[in-house]
Formats: structure tokens, C-alpha cells, sequence
């Protein structure tokens, strides 16, 4: 299958309210040509409701959506020309593979020659070649999520909507699926919204991920300026572990429990902040001078071995708890330990207490 | 701990009672339709192929072939089966769809008003049908005063009547299997569908349509079969002018005490039966319909 021609899709204003809940409240949001968008939240933040809003399934109240420069919001679905993956698949079990696949040829009054080979080549495309005789219920759960992304890309749409796709597979298989639908989007190059409640998949998979809460975006950027520089607490303590650490910020300085932090950028205003520190980021520091890293003195609490890592509670000046991830080889630090915690100026970043970014 | 196989012999005694107790239960159920059917069934079979004196003969089949009104009889039942079966599903599968289509608790209350006729006996309702539809029935007068037909019409006594009679009767038996075949289609089928690009038409015959087909299929043979064997309501409604098969049995044994010639029909009707739900089978791959293991 060649590389299909991407669209961008805008969206203005887009609210729709079930009752007194409001689903989606004034969203606007730009999907550049070609781009992997990943809408992620919590479940009932909207981001379904989003999605199958594109795909035409649910009427917002009001609002506009454009597809390149055709406005679609009252398109009925099944002119939009969007391919979809749905979050069970949604695999006609009344037809074999190929037939599923030959579907949306077959309404586009493909047939004969032609649609069998767009068919074996959407097939070989998602390493299924040669199943197209199979029954639906003779897959694996695996097989069926390839089969249906299959039927979706195979009249090469230009935007594709994806539900969740992974969400049913074991997670070794969900990890390779990641990187294989990451691939596949290189290869084809279209329009692709995804949809997704596991963070890590969206850092995985996307170009951009837009964090969404309530029915408003909350913030809208590529995965390391999400994880590095969120915008506000939620999306702070969405992405990934965070702990924050309580700090007062005057005349460009910011200070800890008295003590002058290094910072990457002097912060502006003055009052009260938050310190976001990642667990990983924090670095336990031997005896020797540490100048360039803030060195926090801390008391461990608590010893989590995990496997792979090391989790650590510990306390430091303040009394204020905070998370350590360290490396699991070696002698472990105990509770009751006393230890010097580095972190990196790049990595000390102040959120407002409230919210918005410093 | 005995040897090799610790508590082999326990573990099958367990496995062994296990299944006669299964067994237990169904025993009953066995046993009546044993007592009930098989038995009763067989010796009617006995009996039609034994003449006035006792004696093994072809007499009743033969009658059956020779008289033409035998012919006759089939030629009826088979039609008003064929007809009532195909109003039932013209009024029942739209009737499904929308009960399918509403929010489960409304769908439960209309679902109850389809019911309702159960709770009637089917005596009463084909004689309160028989009040209905004649000559100078409330059907008639309301008709007559509204305008829509000048003279009384013949709605019963003939096979208007056992038409309208025998669908009202049967139409719960096509709307239950093929409601429960609806609510079973997963939303997402038809979002897939239009997704895809299918219109609803489209996506109605491609998508819904293959997907209900299970209770569609039990519906039919359902109603079918009921109406083959139909009695009441052809005869009250019919006002003797129409004659199914179950009609004729009773004259034969009210009539006539010729036992051996109804059993003779009887057996006819159900080996014709039989052989139309085997065509019917192979046709429409009915083991995969009704959901057998294999294709």
C-alpha cells in the first residue's frame, strides 16, 4: 500500500453536554496533516466522546470540525471516509477475514482483481498473509486487533480513528502492537487520533498527545514536553509518578526549607509553588562535592523492591515526603538511612499551586 | 497414599456419580415425553397401517392418493401456513427491530404488551375475533361509519378470517426469538458498518440482516410448525369452508371413527414436515444458523 494523502483536521469549539454534564466544553484543537495524536485522560474525561465525534457517531450541540478544509460535523458516518478501529474490533462475524476486509472496497464498488489484491496486501501488511479464509472466531485476540486495523486502512483513508485498540491484549503483546501501529503510521503517513487511558502508550506511540479532563483540553504537546514541562498539577500527576515538594519563590530566587534552589530558568512572580520531582530523576549522591546538582538531605522511610528498580519513601527538611527510583543492584538503603539526594537543575521545574505553569 | 496414583479410584467414583446425578435429573423429562409422545406417536404410526379389520394394509395411503379432496386438504394447510408465516414475519421483524432499537426498560413493557395475548386462552380470543369480524361486527360498523367500505365485508367464515386468527395467534412466537436475536447485535456492528460506508440500507442488508438471521430463522420454522397443526381457529374462524389437516383428523375420528385413516394423516403431515425442515436445513446451512459447533 503506497503512502495515502494525510488531511488536517480542526476542530472549533466543540461542546456537547448529556443533561447537566458537559461532555465536551468549547474544545479546539488542530491535528496537523499526518500526525499521530493521542488523546489521552481518565476515563469519563471525554476523549471517546471526542473521538466518536470524528467518526460521526455522536452529534455535539454545537461546534465545527473540519476534514482539510470541508467542514463534517453534520456529515453522516458513513460519508466521512474515515477508517476506524474500534476498541472490541467490531468484526462482522457473519464473514470470513477477507470478506471483512473487502468490505469497504465492496461499497466503493471495488470488486473482482482488484479489491483480492488491496485485500492480500492489507493482509501481508498486518503479517497476516493467507488468512483471509479464516472464520472470525478462529482468531486470536491479537489476530482480530490486525484484522480490524486491516479493514480499516485498506481503502486507504486519510484520517484514522483508533479506540483503545490495544486495551483487550495481554501486555507483552501489547507493547510489541505499540511499536508495530507506531511503525505502520510511518509507513502510511495518514491522519491518525488515537485514543487511550495508559499513558506510557501514549508516550510510546505519539507525535503529540492533547491530556484531557472534564471535557477540556488541559494541555496539548510532544510526549517530553509533556512529561518534562507539564502545563499544570493534573497533567503533572497524570503523566507518569511526580511528588511535590512545597516552595517559596521571591525576587527570582527559590528557596526550600531555606535553602537556595538551582534552577534551569529564575523564576518570575513571587508565593508559593510546587517543586514537581520525578522519583527517577532524583539521584543518590556519594560523599564527594556536588556543585551543580541541589543536594537535598533526606531520611529513608521506606525500602520497595520492585524488580527492575528501587522504590524509596523518604522524608526530607520539612517533613515533606517524597518518591526516589533508584537502581536495584548493590547494597539497598534501609529505613532509617540517611541520604543526599541530587537533582538537576534541568529537572527541578515549578508548577503553581493552583494550576498554570510558572 | 496408594502407590503411583494417589486417590485415582476416589477421584472417578466422584467423577462417575457426578454424571449419574446429571442424569438423575433429566430422567423425569425422559420419561414423560417417552410416555407422552414416543409411545402414543408410535402407535398411532401402528395404526394407520392396519385396515377396518384389523388386518396390515396400505388402505389409508392409498385413499389419501386417490381422492383428490386429500390433496386438497395438504394443498390448504400448507398454503395458510406458508401465508400466515409470511404476514408474521412482514409485521413481527419490523415490530422486533424498533422493540430491539428502544431503551430496555420501554422495550420490556411493550415487550409485555406483545405477551399479553398469552394470558388469554386461544379459545376465547379466536371466538372474540369471530365477534370482531362479522357481517355486522364492530370491525363492519366502524368501517361502514367511517367511510372506508360501503357494504359489510366477509371477514370471517372464510380464509380471511383464519388468516387474521392464526397471525394474531402467532405473532409473539416470531417477535420473541427475533427480538432476543436483535438485542444481541452489538451496537459497534453497525457503527463498523457505517463507518466503513455503508448507508443504512446498506448496512440493514449486509450487516443486520445476516446478524438477526438466527432468531429470524427459529421464528419461521417456529410459527410454521405451529400452524401446520393448527385446529381452533380454522375451524371456528374457516366457518367449514377451510379445511387443514387437523380439521380433517377430527372429522375422521368424530365423523367417521376411523382411527387408522387420521393416524394416516397425521403420519403424512409429519413426515412431510420433516422432509421440508430438511430441505429448509440444507438450504439456509440451518445447524450453522441455529448456532451448531461446526460450519
Amino acid at each position: 500500500m503506497a503512502r495515502s494523502a494525510a488531511l488536517p483536521i480542526a476542530i472549533r469549539q466543540l461542546t456537547k453536554s448529556y443533561g447537566k454534564l458537559r461532555v465536551l466544553d468549547s474544545v479546539d484543537l488542530d491535528i496537523r496533516s499526518g500526525e499521530f495524536l493521542t488523546l489521552l485522560g481518565p476515563s469519563g474525561s471525554g476523549k471517546t466522546t471526542l473521538l466518536m465525534m470524528l467518526a460521526g457517531f455522536v452529534r455535539p450541540d454545537h461546534g465545527s470540525m473540519k476534514f482539510g478544509d470541508s467542514e463534517v460535523v453534520r456529515l453522516a458516518p458513513h460519508k466521512r471516509g474515515v477508517g476506524m478501529v474500534f476498541q472490541n474490533y467490531a468484526l462482522f462475524p457473519h464473514m470470513d477475514v477477507a470478506a471483512n476486509i473487502a468490505f469497504p472496497l465492496k461499497l466503493r464498488g471495488i470488486g473482482g482483481d482488484d479489491a483480492m489484491r488491496r485485500v492480500t496486501q492489507a493482509l501481508e501488511l498486518v503479517k497476516l498473509g493467507g488468512y483471509g479464509a479464516r472464520r472470525i472466531d478462529q482468531l486470536s485476540g491479537g489476530q482480530r486487533q490486525r484484522i480490524a486495523l486491516a479493514r480499516a486502512i485498506v481503502f486507504e483513508p486519510r484520517i484514522l480513528l483508533m479506540d483503545e485498540p490495544l486495551s483487550a491484549l495481554d501486555k507483552q503483546l501489547r507493547e510489541h502492537m505499540q511499536i508495530e501501529l507506531r511503525q505502520l503510521h510511518e509507513r502510511l503517513g495518514m491522519t491518525t487520533v488515537y485514543v487511550t487511558h495508559d499513558q506510557r502508550e501514549a508516550l510510546t506511540m505519539s507525535d503529540r498527545i492533547a491530556v484531557i479532563d472534564q471535557g477540556r483540553i488541559m494541555q496539548i504537546a510532544p510526549p517530553r514536553e509533556l512529561y518534562e514541562r507539564p502545563a499544570n498539577r493534573f497533567v503533572a500527576e497524570f503523566i507518569g509518578e511526580s511528588t511535590f515538594v512545597p516552595v517559596e519563590v521571591a525576587n527570582g530566587a527559590c528557596r526550600l526549607d531555606g535553602m537556595e534552589l538551582k534552577l534551569a530558568v529564575p523564576p518570575a512572580g513571587s508565593g508559593r509553588r510546587l517543586l514537581m520531582v520525578r522519583p527517577e530523576r532524583l539521584e543518590i549522591l556519594g560523599d564527594g562535592p556536588a556543585d551543580d546538582v541541589n543536594v537535598l538531605p533526606a531520611t529513608v522511610q521506606a525500602t520497595i523492591y520492585q524488580g527492575d528498580s528501587v522504590l524509596l519513601h523518604a522524608s526530607i527538611g520539612g517533613g515533606t515526603s517524597i518518591a526516589i527510583r533508584g537502581a536495584a543492584s548493590g547494597r539497598l538503603p534501609a529505613a532509617g538511612d540517611n541520604l543526599r539526594l541530587g537533582l538537576r537543575p534541568a529537572d527541578a521545574y515549578l508548577i503553581d499551586d493552583g494550576g498554570s505553569p510558572t | 497414599m496408594t502407590g503411583a496414583e494417589p486417590n485415582a479410584v476416589g477421584l472417578r467414583r466422584d467423577a462417575f456419580l457426578e454424571r449419574l446425578a446429571l442424569f438423575g435429573l433429566g430422567g423425569p423429562a425422559v420419561l414423560l415425553v417417552f410416555v407422552t409422545m414416543v409411545l402414543p406417536v408410535g402407535w398411532l404410526f401402528w395404526l394407520s397401517f392396519l385396515d377396518d379389520s384389523g388386518a396390515l394394509s396400505l388402505e389409508h395411503y392409498r385413499r389419501m392418493i386417490e381422492q383428490p379432496s386429500y390433496g386438497r386438504t395438504f394443498r390448504t394447510t400448507f398454503e395458510i401456513s406458508v401465508l400466515t408465516t409470511a404476514i408474521c414475519v412482514a409485521l413481527g421483524y419490523p415490530l422486533a427491530y424498533v422493540l430491539s432499537q428502544l431503551p430496555r426498560r420501554a422495550a420490556n413493557l411493550c415487550m409485555i404488551a406483545v405477551m399479553l395475548p398469552f394470558w388469554t386462552s386461544l379459545l376465547v380470543r379466536t371466538y372474540a375475533w369471530l365477534v370482531l369480524l362479522q357481517r355486522r361486527g364492530i370491525v363492519n360498523t366502524w368501517g361502514i361509519k367511517l367511510g372506508l367500505w360501503d357494504e359489510p365485508l366477509t371477514l370471517v367464515n372464510n380464509l380471511n378470517g383464519t388468516l387474521i386468527g392464526m397471525v394474531h395467534i402467532m405473532l409473539p412466537f416470531l417477535v420473541l426469538p427475533v427480538y432476543g436475536s436483535m438485542r444481541a447485535i452489538d451496537r459497534d456492528f453497525l457503527k463498523a458498518a457505517a463507518n466503513l460506508g455503508a448507508g443504512p440500507v446498506r448496512a440493514f442488508w449486509q450487516v443486520f440482516l445476516p446478524l438477526s438471521m438466527p432468531g429470524l430463522v427459529a421464528g419461521i420454522i417456529i410459527v410454521f410448525i405451529l400452524c401446520l397443526g393448527f385446529y381452533v381457529t380454522p375451524a371456528v374462524l374457516g366457518g367449514g369452508k377451510v379445511t387443514m389437516v387437523a380439521n380433517r383428523i377430527a372429522t375422521d375420528i368424530e365423523v367417521f371413527f376411523n382411527w387408522g385413516a387420521a393416524s394416516a394423516l397425521g403420519v403424512v403431515l409429519f413426515a412431510l414436515t420433516i422432509a421440508l425442515l430438511y430441505v429448509a436445513a440444507r438450504l439456509v446451512g440451518l445447524n450453522r444458523v441455529l448456532g451448531g459447533d461446526d460450519p
